[in-house]
């Protein structure tokens, strides 16, 4: 695959060491080029990128509120296009938290009227810019702030919400999930994102070395493990046709995923085997 | 050639948009806002306002919506009403704070609870903090008028702040007037296509909306005040040339008999009717009563209302809005910027009648203090069995 070496996401931004995020959306922003407006909700990407008056988005880019980021990407496109700039691609990088909780009803919104818009959400499994709580999209038995792992808890008691299959519910002609350890399968998504005529969601695993708690290097290792042990899946729907995009050779356990973090060490082994029956049982059905 | 139409303010309101030409309507349906986004629909859905009009799924995500739409260049519109206008809280200081020059119509409704549908002007009230310039109608006809000039003077590279033009529920939004129609030529005679300074542009990309430290947050909220405050001189020109064009005159405040006025009313919107009827009738019997009606509550044109009820010997202001603990948030504020001998009321909460009688009763209640009404007066309130 040819990989664009133009970059659209400055250096000196003022991301942690090993950010998964913004490895993401470098990524996405070569496949999507120089004719692309980003819109941002509040979160780490956003304060991270553009501490006034610098700003590391070479692209032009807009913020708004941290739960309306589908509302303002939705305004934009329609401006956009009521000006004839129907080439320019609009895409939304929100997080999870401004995704699966807080923005759900106004990415709903947008996904059903059917903007002709890409919303990445990056989701690294918990409110990282306000210091790790829980968010939807937590997995279950992690340790985060507000849902910490005591003499009475194991952490994170609920399943994480499934959004990618919220979001196929609304119909909409592309849905994937994606890892920012697999760039090339993401990558790839990213471009039939843009090349789809309407609304394209594309849910980004991407960890996240503060919140789950590994060494800043580890950061791709991480997402791959999450991947190769089938605690996150690679698919995509595209016009409602369901495909895996990629098959781990042979699945590992869901031990070495969650041994590599601080989020899930307090597990113990009754906890671990139910998230390993978890993964099994969906797997299963998948055939991975 | 203008036009003699007997049409709601509501629509009064929609024809103004339809001739401003915006590219974008965000909007979710309130009562007693709906039939503006009712109207704009149509409008678009024959051809007549060449707009893309979205049907948003809250208001929260309709000044979103505009936001973003404003953010990329082009002229906005939306509509609302109380929890409507409750629920945009937040992004109604984005939009303010990123000098988007958005312009809304707020059809002025109580909040709940008890849920209400009626109106006050307690909505609008309580988003006086929030940057954005609010112009209250007495009737349909400057309801049309304001919303052509709010587009001219919130789109002022000087001004750049958003403009709520604010009509009482049902009072005005659901009754029918004449209204003077202008042309199509009059009004782009006047209002020229909207030139955004910064916007979304792939050809020179910026970053709108950022995130600042205690460096830089300070001078950008001083910036705004510096906007606001120099709107009224922008509000002024603006009436002016509207003048010209349209001929009707407008100011920041309308000066009704108060030249050699005792006893002053202040107050705004609909209810400027009844005591302009009022005063007329008190006048006839030799009764020296006045009334400024406060056409723009934002910015304050504690100048403009000073200068006119200095001379008076007393002054009521009436408050469709309580502070609960202070009072009437206007009373307040006029006390709070002038040192003149008044008495607060309040009235219409959740659109409770206020007759001719209850402001013959004001004016005697103002004219002749005691302690107890010289502080907050209740009119209208039932009396305790």
């Amino acid at each position: 695959m040819d990989i664009p070496e133009k970059e659209f996401l400055a250096p000196g931004h003022r991301a942690c060491a090993g950010c998964g995020a913004t490895i993401g959306v470098r990524l996405a922003l070569k496949m999507l080029g120089e004719n692309t407006v980003a819109v941002s909700a509040t979160g780490c990407l956003e304060i991270i990128t553009t501490p006034y008056p610098e700003t590391s988005w070479k692209i032009p880019w807009i913020h708004v509120a941290f739960e309306n980021a589908g509302a303002v990407a939705s305004g934009v496109e329609r401006a956009l296009k009521a000006q004839g700039k129907d080439d320019v691609t609009v895409v939304a990088f929100v997080g999870d938290g401004g995704t699966a909780d807080i923005g759900l009803q106004s990415l709903s919104g947008a996904m059903e009227r059917g903007h002709n818009l890409i919303y990445i959400c990056y989701d690294n499994e918990a409110y990282m810019n306000t210091g790790v709580q829980r968010s939807g999209a937590t997995p279950y038995g992690a340790s985060t702030t507000t849902s910490p792992h005591g003499k009475e808890s194991f952490g994170e008691n609920k399943p994480k919400k499934n959004i990618p299959m919220i979001m196929a519910a609304h119909g909409v002609p592309y849905v994937a999930t994606a890892s920012i350890s697999y760039p090339e399968d993401f990558m790839k998504k990213v471009q039939k994102a843009k090349e789809i005529e309407g609304p394209a969601y594309i849910h980004l695993h991407q960890p996240c070395t503060t919140g789950w708690g590994y060494d800043p290097s580890k950061t791709i290792e991480l997402g791959r493990l999450a991947v190769e042990t089938g605690s996150w899946l690679l698919y995509e729907i595209e016009e409602g046709e369901f495909k895996i995009t990629y098959r781990p050779l042979e699945r590992k356990p869901v031990n070495v995923y969650l041994e590599a973090q601080k989020r899930f060490k307090h597990l113990a082994d009754e906890e671990k085997e139910k998230i390993q029956n978890y993964v099994d049982q969906v797997c299963a059905e998948l055939k991975i | 050639m203008s036009m003699i139409k007997v049409i709601s303010t509501n629509r009064a309101i929609a024809e103004a948009v339809k001739m401003c030409k915006p590219e974008v309507v965000p909007v979710f349906p309130i009562t007693p806002q709906t039939t503006i986004s009712e109207y704009l629909a149509q409008f678009v859905a024959d051809g007549d306002l060449r707009a893309e009009y979205i049907m948003v799924e809250s208001e929260h995500s309709s000044i979103s919506a505009a936001v973003g739409a404003s953010g990329a260049g082009v002229r906005t519109f939306t509509a609302t009403s109380s929890q409507g206008l409750a629920l945009m809280h937040e992004i109604l200081f984005v939009a303010a704070g990123m000098r988007t020059p958005i312009v809304m119509g707020n059809a002025n409704r109580a909040l709940s609870a008890p849920l209400s549908i009626w109106n006050d002007q307690q909505d609008s009230i309580s988003e006086r903090d929030t940057g954005w310039m609010q112009f209250f109608a007495e009737n349909a006809q400057e309801a049309m008028d304001f919303v052509i000039q709010a587009y001219k003077i919130s789109e002022d590279h000087e001004v750049l702040l958003p403009s709520m033009v604010c009509v009482d529920g049902f009072i005005l939004t659901h009754t029918v007037e004449p209204v003077d129609i202008p042309s199509q030529e009059d009004v782009d005679k006047f209002l020229p296509p909207y030139e955004p300074i910064s916007y979304l542009d792939p050809k020179d990309p910026m970053s709108l909306g950022t995130f600042t430290d205690p460096d830089y947050y300070m001078e950008a909220r001083h910036d705004m005040e510096v906007a606001m405050e120099g709107a009224k001189d922008i509000i002024r020109r603006v009436n002016k040339e509207f003048e010209e064009v349209f001929g009707r005159k407008y100011d920041l405040v309308e000066k009704y008999k108060t030249e050699d006025a005792e006893i002053i009313l202040i107050a705004m919107g609909s209810i400027c009717g009844t005591i302009k009827t009022v005063i007329d009738r008190l006048r006839e019997k030799g009764e020296k009563v006045g009334l400024l009606k406060l056409i723009s509550y934002r910015p304050f044109p504690q100048e403009d209302i000073y200068e006119a009820v200095k001379r008076a010997r007393r002054i009521a202001v009436l408050d469709k809005n309580i502070s609960f603990g202070i009072g009437g948030v206007l009373f307040n504020e006029i006390k709070a910027k002038m040192d003149v001998d008044a008495s607060g009321f309040i009235l219409g909460l959740g659109g409770r009648e206020v007759s001719p009688d209850d402001i013959i009763g004001i004016v005697e209640k103002t004219r002749n203090p005691t302690t107890e009404t010289n502080q907050i007066n209740w009119i209208g309130l039932k009396e305790e069995e």
